[in-house]
């Protein structure tokens, strides 16, 4: 086999399709190239290492989302069960299937029509296909609700990664997250359809205005609209609510996160500081409460009086911080920028939150307007890098070239 | 006086075929040869024609733009062969050796008496002055410039590398000698440091800032030094030597004579025996590379550490800078789903199913495989972990990419060397060739603005 595809690889080398041969070459088995300029060795890490832990990290949130769907379909139609149990519940094999059905065919169109995209951008442009896909590919279906169309996903993914990626110059070149590019294309293409409070449980779209009908409202959708919602604390941290597919446990989403600083793949400056920033609004938000500087018949007054540290237990924060705050193409590059960045995303997911009166959720258009400042918070770190290098400058020792400078040394020595 | 700095960013990377702290005599070779790559941005003018009779010490050539800027052979013998590459370009010179060697013998200065411009021309006489090498643009220093200080590191920290401490014992008089003569060419101090508890000879040497460092690879680097002790400004320059060839500008400065012998550390894990040898300047690596014995046929030849040495192969000749030869395996084979599969047998500096963190002192036997392919710039945060310099490594990187002058200007490349991107390069997840852009960049700022 070894051999075989050697042997291919040699007859395709310099052929318009050897981008596409070789990038399922090297998925199989790791080149036979070795270095030539510079430093001899090289270490173990390369970028589909990266890209591949990215993708461990989200695999339970996958998961997790499989049995959610079904749970939170069965529990619509018959009521939440009650004395909760794990085993009985949750990890069943009708969620299951409801999951498997609902939610591969979203991570197949996801992974399908993205990769077709980058293997056919690859080959016109003539080199490698790049890895940064596979956290794309996986990101979007656990970022989009469970019901969304197949067709609405494959226009979005194909603008996503056409204009967000490709026509910057493909993976490392990107100005926008393209996960969440494509998330805000189904946003802004479908609102009445991605902002209702019908598609985050499987189902409740078809069976509406009908005799089944069944609800299926996030819990900040509840809280929205003023009203109340019946999920408790636990149920919030561990995730058994509805929701976009993959966003929903806080829990497996902290412990991807943790996987994720130890082995040092994504920043925890940018983690800790979101947390921190969305924490710090939430805090102002609830003192506006506090101090009653709002009526209570305002209709941001149910949101604003949220307490502040749920804020990360319910919608996509959560999740946003974790994988899609610490892309390091599209986040800031420098480890102070990233402090700032971090936290001007915790800090304005809440805010847009609270403000936003059409769709409560802000995460995502918090994370891509800071994508568009993070060039700019790094211009001001390294300013300040260049403004010290450029005081050292004033007292610089230069000594006179050629001519003078025998003189100089006569001086010297002298 | 010393005083002590700590490099706490770094990665020492830890190998197998450490040479062993004995001295053997290497075979005398037959044929020398000067790598004219070896003096970057230096055009050469031969002095004599193939075929002609030269002695140790005497001119082969000078560099182009400085017509007393002499290189000398480093045996009496032949000059065989003048290898040209592509528009007739030199690329080596080989000399075949006599078996009775016949040297030059320079009048020498008197070092307590004589002034800097005296001693300057005696080093570009006589061949010494290619040792020399300054910062910005680490090339073989501009004689008609003044440094602000000389830095000399005699602390190893490079995988596999000659231990200085080893090789410079009893060379006490040459060094002194070298300090002396090189005090008078610098208004500034010559900066020279050690390892910490280092039994370094530069212990008793006067003449000398001494500084006593720490910490993991690349403290060992002179340009982390440097950075730290005194970094390099926009018209300032600062030259470099290694100690090793301090000893030869003393022999050279004392005795008159052009002594191109040294102890050169044969290692890595393809070597049977990896040990020290005595040697010279352009010898073949053949004439002590079997002495040690390989275990494998097909296997990387490096002048210098695995780093930042040159490639060579076995009918190589020893490079005119290195004390180092390494001898690692080739590493162009397949590995089936390496890019998944947990790592134990290399080293990373993360721990995605990596685990070289679990052991830090454990030795590893790399070979030069890639593990992985060539993409963009992704990563980020990465570099600066290994990277002690005050600079931001990846914009720089990226500014020298671009050719933009003014930001290579702005974020320091008039301070580091390719060297100093050697463990970026390393590390580097999208395998970029980080002292290429680097030599790269430095070459168009010297064009443009040198």
């Amino acid at each position: 086999m070894k051999e075989k595809l050697h042997q291919l690889k040699l007859k395709y080398q310099g052929k318009k399709m050897a981008p596409a041969f070789n990038a399922l070459h090297t998925f199989l088995y790791t080149p036979n190239e070795t270095t030539h300029s510079g430093s001899h060795v090289r270490a173990a890490d390369d970028l589909k290492r990266t890209m591949n832990t990215v993708i461990m990290a989200l695999v339970p949130c996958l998961l997790f989302g499989m049995f959610n769907a079904g749970y939170q379909h069965y529990s619509a139609i018959n009521g939440f069960p009650e004395n909760f149990d794990l085993f009985e519940h949750f990890l069943t094999w009708d969620n299951f299937l409801v999951g498997i059905t609902t939610i591969l065919p979203l991570v197949i169109v996801s992974y399908g029509v993205g990769l077709a995209i980058e293997f056919l951008f690859a080959v016109i442009k003539g080199h490698e296909v790049e890895e940064g896909y596979l956290v794309t590919g996986m990101l979007v279906p656990l970022i989009v609700p469970v019901d969304t169309p197949l067709w609405m996903l494959t226009i979005a993914v194909a603008f996503g990664v056409v204009i967000g990626k490709e026509v910057f110059g493909g993976t490392g070149m990107n100005i926008l997250n393209p996960a969440l590019t494509i998330r805000a294309f189904l946003f802004f293409a479908y609102p009445t359809w991605m902002s209702g409070d019908k598609v985050w449980v499987h189902e409740a779209v078809e069976r509406a205005g009908t005799a089944d009908a069944i609800s299926g409202e996030t819990i900040l959708g509840s809280l929205a609209q003023g009203s109340d919602y019946s999920y408790s604390l636990a149920d919030m941290f561990y995730g058994f609510i509805p929701g976009s597919v993959g966003e929903t446990s806080t829990l497996l989403i902290i412990l991807g996160g943790l996987f994720l600083v130890f082995s040092k793949i994504a920043s925890w400056r940018i983690m800790l500081s979101a947390v921190l920033g969305s924490l710090a609004m939430g805090l102002i938000f609830n003192g506006i409460v506090e101090y009653q500087l709002i009526p209570e018949y305002s209709k941001f007054y149910t949101l604003m009086s949220f307490p502040y540290w749920q804020h990360l237990l319910v919608g996509g924060l959560a999740f946003g911080i974790v994988f899609m705050a610490t892309d390091p193409v599209t986040g800031a590059q420098t480890n102070k920028g990233k402090w700032y960045y971090g936290f001007f995303i915790g800090f304005l997911s809440v805010m847009i939150r609270v403000f936003n009166p059409g769709y409560p959720e802000g995460v995502f258009l918090a994370i891509l307007l800071m994508n568009v400042f993070a060039p700019t918070i790094d211009h001001y770190v390294v300013r300040g890098n260049i403004k010290k290098r450029l005081k050292r400058f004033k007292t610089a020792t230069i000594y006179p070239k050629a001519s003078d400078e025998v003189d100089s040394l006569k001086t010297e020595t002298a | 006086m010393s005083k002590d700095i700590r490099i706490r960013k770094g990665l020492n990377i830890n190998l197998v075929g450490a040479a062993e702290q004995t001295i053997s005599k290497a075979v005398t070779s037959n044929v020398y040869a000067l790598n004219l790559d070896d003096f970057h941005g230096i055009t050469p003018k031969m002095l004599i024609k193939q075929g002609e009779e030269i002695k140790a010490g005497e001119p082969l050539f000078y560099n182009k733009n400085n017509e007393d800027m002499h290189f000398v052979s480093p045996v009496s013998g032949e000059l065989v062969e003048i290898v040209r590459g592509a528009r007739r370009r030199i690329l080596t010179l080989k000399i075949l050796a006599d078996k009775e060697q016949n040297y030059v013998i320079n009048k020498v200065p008197d070092l307590d008496t004589a002034n800097g411009e005296a001693i300057k021309s005696y080093l570009l006489q006589c061949g010494g002055w290619p040792f020399i090498k300054q910062r910005p643009y680490d090339v073989i220093a501009d004689p008609s410039a003044t440094p602000k200080a000389i830095f000399v590191s005699a602390y190893a920290t490079a995988p596999l590398a000659a231990d200085p401490d080893f090789i410079l014992k009893d060379k006490e008089q040459e060094i002194q000698a070298a300090i002396m003569g090189l005090s008078k060419l610098t208004p500034g101090k010559i900066h020279v440091s050690i390892g910490k508890s280092s039994r370094s000879p530069f212990n008793d040497i006067k003449g000398i800032e001494l500084h006593k460092i720490s910490g993991p690879h690349p403290a060992g680097l002179v340009g982390t030094q440097i950075n730290k002790i005194d970094p390099v400004n926009k018209g300032e320059v600062v030259w470099t030597l290694s100690p090793q060839d301090l000893v030869m500008l003393g022999e050279l400065l004392l005795t008159g004579k052009f002594n191109a012998e040294r102890i050169v550390a044969l290692a890595g894990s393809v070597i049977k025996e990896p040990k020290y040898y005595k040697t010279k300047i352009g010898a073949e690596i053949s004439t002590f590379l079997y002495a040690s014995g390989v275990k494998e046929d097909r296997f990387r030849l490096i002048n210098g550490d695995v780093l930042t040495g040159t490639k060579t192969s076995t009918e190589g000749h020893l490079g005119f800078y290195n004390n180092t030869v390494t001898a690692i395996p080739e590493g162009d084979d397949y590995e089936f789903f390496g890019w998944n599969k947990p790592v134990f047998n290399k080293i990373s500096s993360t721990r995605a199913l990596t685990f070289s963190w679990l052991q830090p002192n454990k030795k590893y036997d790399l070979d030069t495989n890639t593990n992985g392919e060539h993409r963009a710039f992704v990563v980020t945060g990465r570099y600066e972990e290994v990277f002690p310099l005050d600079i931001y490594p990846l914009q720089l990187l990226k500014a020298c990419m671009v050719k933009d002058l003014d930001e290579m200007e702005q974020l320091g490349l008039y301070e580091v060397a390719p060297e100093d991107f050697s463990l970026t390069e390393f590390i580097c997840i999208s395998k970029q060739p980080h002292q290429q852009i680097i030599r790269e960049g430095l070459d168009l700022l010297q064009k443009e603005l040198g």
